[in-house]
């Protein structure tokens, strides 16, 4: 193959102009977020101003028409939803892509895979509509209507399944196959091989995975307003009504006029830091540092 | 070689970079040579219980002027006003009265709509009285058989704050919403009626029009009468039926031509057909 015209001054033209065309996307695409920041900022500024900070954490209840504004209850929705979800869909999903991975028959592990990929275009009213019509009735001799905390948690970590899944198993897959042809060679079992040799090496990306299906959970609003109750109280056990941060704009922001409209802003806010908190804790969560 | 993807990566952000400089320029509301038809483009942002109604009437609207085109998208009474007032929306939909802030507006009255309290399908309750409503919903009852029932615990489907059938129903029944002890709380009327619909001890209020559908069409609800008057879109319309709400279309002082041309069509007798259609009951002018 003859190389194409050596003419470097023309290829110093089109690197300078990549440079700053790249150098604009990267700046556009981060000042996105700070443009985001700073439009909740701007919204929800009255409210901050006339109602303080310390009112939204400290006020008895929250019915911002009759003046009390208190987001306690929904930021510990959105937590607890979040966490719950993470404890049932992280093992799963490691464990579907270690099976895929490492111990299914070559036909099981594709059509596991398909199915599993399936599963993650499923969109969220869809599993909303099931939760309601299928899972509440089911979980109601429990105790309470059944659109409780349990019912968004199991169906909240049905939907990240998927994301955990495909990500760990892309990164298992993505080991250098020398490492476990070298353990397999040592001697080790095959337990050794995957809990040794594959979970370490892939960890950067299994990290990633949990941090996109967290984003996910924290964000979910349609399926977790269809399930999750919507009482802004504090819960006392897994069947109580819960409402989390998104599920309070999507509920209330369609009807909310002037000040109750700066106060749902502050719940974007505020849902914004949560975000922002469970990202800094998963990044710096023992044993995920520099991966 | 190497250079050609750099071109076609420079060619494609240019495209994409002239791209979006062009946006789409509409002409609104450009009279006809003649006069005599209506042409241009109106939107109606606000209230989901409106919308339908209105895209229903829009779709007439654009049939008898073939020059006009109406969008209509839905996002709450509380949209509607403010799409209203800065004139992102010719037409807001309002499901309640104007409040008096919002005095600066001109409501524009097309049709009635009923709340209705709807309790599950096998629920042998025929009537609540008005003061076991409000023990019910303020916690002074929390089993069926304490307001005349069967031992079958209550739970109670209240709706968020702002919602408009909220409001009716608040208003009608002077309950305070602080003191509402609630066990699930919905957003639209279709959430209401199925978790209503999924919940046998569970009871609820949702617009009249939406439920009588709902139920005809077999969804497992059943909506209890109001001091003795059936809760049918019917009795809305005769001023039986007292829980019930106007249906608005919200403009500025003077609206456009076009906008008033459209009101004056929803405002007149000729539509009658498709605001019964719809579940909701025409108004008198």
């Amino acid at each position: 193959m003859t190389p194409s015209s050596p003419n470097t001054l023309f290829r110093f033209h089109i690197d300078r102009w990549l440079t700053l065309i790249t150098r604009g996307a990267a700046i556009i695409s981060a000042a996105v977020v700070l443009l985001v920041v700073a439009f909740l900022a701007m919204e929800s500024w009255p409210a901050l101003r006339d109602i303080g900070l310390r009112r939204f954490l400290t006020d008895e209840s929250w019915h911002p028409l009759s003046g009390s504004f208190n987001l306690v209850p929904m930021i510990t929705g959105t937590a607890l939803t979040t966490t719950g979800a993470l404890l049932i869909a992280v093992p799963l999903g490691i464990s579907s892509a270690v099976f895929g991975q490492f111990y299914a028959p070559p036909w099981m592990a594709v059509w596991h895979r398909r199915l599993v990929e399936l599963l993650a275009g499923i969109p969220s009213v869809v599993f909303g509509l099931w939760g309601l019509v299928v899972l509440v009735p089911l979980l109601a001799p429990l105790g309470g209507s059944g659109q409780s905390l349990l019912a968004a948690t199991l169906v909240l970590s049905l939907m990240i399944v998927p994301t955990i899944a495909l990500t760990s198993h892309s990164a298992l897959s993505s080991v250098p196959h020398e490492l476990i042809a070298g353990g397999a060679a040592l001697g080790l079992q095959r337990w050794a091989i995957v809990w040794r040799i594959a979970l370490p090496a892939g960890k950067a990306g299994i990290k990633t995975g949990l941090l996109l299906a967290t984003c996910r959970a924290l964000g979910e609003t349609m399926a977790v307003l269809m399930l999750a109750g919507n009482v802004p109280r504090m819960p006392d056990s897994v069947v109580s009504p819960i409402r989390t941060l998104t599920a309070n704009i999507a509920l209330e922001m369609g009807y909310a006029t002037s000040e109750h409209r700066a106060i749902l802003f502050v719940s974007g806010l505020v849902l914004l830091s949560v975000v922002s908190l469970f990202v800094l804790v998963i990044d710096f969560v023992g044993g995920w540092k520099n991966a | 070689m190497y250079r050609l993807p750099a071109i076609f990566f420079l060619l494609l952000m240019t495209v994409v970079v002239v791209g979006c400089g062009d946006q789409h320029s509409t002409g609104d509301n450009i009279p006809s040579p003649n006069g005599s038809d209506l042409r241009g483009r109106l939107t109606l942002t606000g209230s989901s219980t409106v919308a339908p109604l209105a895209a229903e009437l829009g779709k007439r609207f654009e049939r008898l002027h073939p020059g006009v085109r109406i969008d209509v998208q839905s996002g709450g009474t509380g949209t509607g006003i403010a799409d209203a007032r800065t004139g992102v929306a010719d037409i807001g939909m309002a499901s309640r009265p104007l409040k008096d802030s919002e005095m600066d507006l001109t409501a524009h009255h097309i049709a009635a709509d009923g709340v209705a309290l709807i309790v599950h399908a096998s629920n042998p309750v025929t009537e609540v009285s008005a003061e076991h409503v409000v023990a019910i919903y303020t916690n002074g009852a929390h089993n069926w058989n304490e307001v005349g029932g069967p031992d079958l615990e209550i739970t109670v489907v209240h709706k968020a704050e702002g919602r408009a059938t909220l409001e009716v129903f608040l208003k009608h029944f002077k309950i305070d919403n602080p003191t509402v002890k609630a066990d699930v709380i919905v957003g639209d009327n279709e959430h209401g009626i199925k978790t209503v619909a999924a919940a046998k001890g569970a009871i609820g209020y949702v617009s009249i029009g939406t439920a009588e559908a709902d139920a005809k069409a077999g969804v497992l609800i059943k909506l209890l009468p109001l001091n003795g008057v059936a809760a049918t879109t019917d009795n809305v319309a005769s001023g039986k039926f007292l829980m019930s709400r106007p249906l608005h279309f919200v403009t500025i002082e003077d609206p456009p031509p076009l906008a008033a041309a459209f009101i004056q069509f929803c405002q007149s007798q000729e539509v009658h057909d498709t605001i019964v259609a719809q579940y909701f009951v025409p108004v008198p002018h």
